[in-house]
């Protein structure tokens, strides 16, 4: 049997790309996806025909997308359109890689929810909920963040710290969708959407794609830039209350725990030793819920540790560096990769983490996940 | 009332029906296992405790407990335009189940763990919705 610690670093990301992010009427899924896999194939230096894996996520057909690349793939795999999609996807290729599956997987997502005007609620999702109005991801956190300040005397002013730190990040990316810096005051001032939780405590939706591409570590010294290796994974899903979508009544906390913990052990890293974490933030409290189930606080501690810029560049923890889905661009996860991914390479400019090793993704969902990257 | 109603129903189906059958009658009703006692909604095709075919419906107390609440500013139907801001609550029942619901009557007080009592809404002929307010 293949020994989980025998995975560590042996694959590599040697390439990644994202698109323009806004809204795009004139294309689809295909369009924005096959911008990126180009964009992936020339940062890595590969070409197309070493691509002989395919991951392919919220796309409507993988057999459409491989036709429009001209890719008849050894190994393939189709991901639904949930956002928890991407650390699953990338822990797969890794093992396709290592099990000889595949030696090059490209790994692509697209998103047209903007343009055509995707809500996230209502007769979209239906659910058993439906005539009470229970609807929407947001609504499900905002749950589960009232627990959280009844539990912990939490409040928005801590949580808003979130959204600023992730914002003033967005502000020194030049491809984010947000550029302006926001308070805390106009937090709690921003429009209620299910209270406890606004506008800016919700993720953008726009469209856009992300490629990324991974290669066993020896191919990987071939490409053009330094590979980024995948150090470590860690999982654990949450599906035994999936009546409640999006919301779980611990904050996924034993989950999270259980993830982080698998990914330090296979990559050989203490919590301690993360310089940056990408944290899924599809809603700020996810932040939240995020940094204690992998142990950087104390349960119910985050509010009070996320205070006085403790996500910020130059704080103790800078968090999704990119702007992360709540200011960069809503690509699910994908991005945050991608950004990982960045700052190892130290491309991220005026956003850069100084002497940046090592970088931890998590996804605090029903399918949690997290991941270490780290540089070869 | 059924043609003025406009927010969304349940859908029902044969797994469903004896929770809205009973509904109607003013019971708040939960699907129990035969093999090992276990209480649970929404209903399943087997007990996810046990796995056994063997299940029935049991009348739940009416009593539970706020675990949490959101009070919903933006409508995702027309038929809840009128009613905004309304509240949403996550009750434990006190045979361990949870339920999504509303919260109705005075809640200003509303805190984790206020006692709740279930109460049903009239919606149509066909459908009594179970609402909760504070005991």
């Amino acid at each position: 049997m293949l020994e989980t610690a025998s995975l560590r670093n042996r694959a590599a990301v040697v390439g990644v790309a994202t698109t323009r992010y806004g809204s795009f009427p004139d294309t689809d899924e295909y369009g924005l996806a096959a911008k990126a896999f180009r964009g992936a194939l020339e940062d890595s230096g590969l070409n197309r025909d070493n691509i002989d894996g395919l991951v392919v996520c919220r796309i409507p057909s993988y057999a459409r997308m491989g036709e429009v690349l001209g890719l008849d793939p050894r190994w393939s795999l189709t991901l639904p359109p949930h956002g928890r999609m991407s650390g699953i996807g990338l822990i797969e290729a890794v093992l396709a890689i290592a099990t000889g599956q595949a030696t090059t997987v490209a790994l692509l997502y697209a998103n047209i929810g903007r343009s055509r005007r995707v809500n996230y609620g209502g007769d979209e999702m239906p659910s058993v909920w439906d005539p009470w109005g229970f609807t929407s991801p947001g609504m499900a956190h905002a749950l589960m963040f009232r627990r959280h300040m009844e539990l912990y005397g939490t409040t928005t002013r801590q949580l808003a710290e979130v959204s600023v730190a992730i914002r003033h990040h967005a502000c020194l990316n030049p491809d984010a969708v947000m550029k302006k810096p926001i308070t805390i005051e106009e937090h709690e001032n921003s429009r209620p959407i299910a209270l406890p939780l606004r506008l800016l405590d919700y993720c953008l939706i726009n469209d856009g794609a992300v490629c990324l591409i991974l290669t066993s570590r020896e191919r990987a010294a071939d490409c053009r830039k330094r590979p980024i290796l995948v150090s470590g994974f860690g999982a654990r899903d949450a599906f035994v209350q999936s009546s409640f979508p999006n919301f779980d009544f611990d904050f996924w906390h034993g989950a999270l725990r259980e993830a982080g913990e698998a990914a330090y052990a296979m990559a050989g890293v203490e919590r301690s030793d993360v310089d940056t974490l990408m944290a899924y933030d599809n809603f700020s409290p996810t932040v939240l819920f995020s940094l204690e189930g992998l142990g950087f606080c104390g349960r119910g501690e985050s509010g009070a540790f996320v205070e006085g810029g403790t996500l910020g560049l130059g704080g103790a923890l800078p968090t999704n560096t990119d702007g992360g889905h709540l200011s960069n661009s809503y690509m699910q996860g994908w991005a945050l990769n991608v950004e990982a991914v960045r700052q190892l390479r130290g491309e991220c400019g005026a956003r850069q983490v100084r002497d940046c090793e090592v970088v931890q993704y998590v996804q605090a969902t029903p399918c949690t996940r997290s991941i270490i990257y780290t540089r070869a | 009332m059924s043609e003025s109603y406009t927010k969304p129903l349940p859908v029902r189906d044969e797994l469903n029906r004896p929770f809205w059958d009973r509904a109607r009658a003013g019971r708040l009703a939960l699907q129990a296992c035969r093999h090992c006692d276990h209480v649970h909604f929404p209903p399943s095709p087997v007990c996810p405790r046990c796995l056994s075919d063997d299940q029935t419906w049991r009348d739940a107390s009416g009593g539970g407990t706020l675990e949490s609440w959101v009070d919903v500013h933006r409508a995702y139907w027309p038929g809840f335009v009128a009613e905004l801001p309304y509240r949403v609550c996550l009750v434990r029942l006190d045979e361990g189940v949870l339920l999504v619901s509303n919260l109705v009557g005075d809640s200003t007080h509303a805190s984790l763990g206020a006692r709740l009592r279930v109460v049903f809404e009239h919606a149509t002929a066909e459908i009594d919705l179970p609402k909760f307010r504070l005991a």
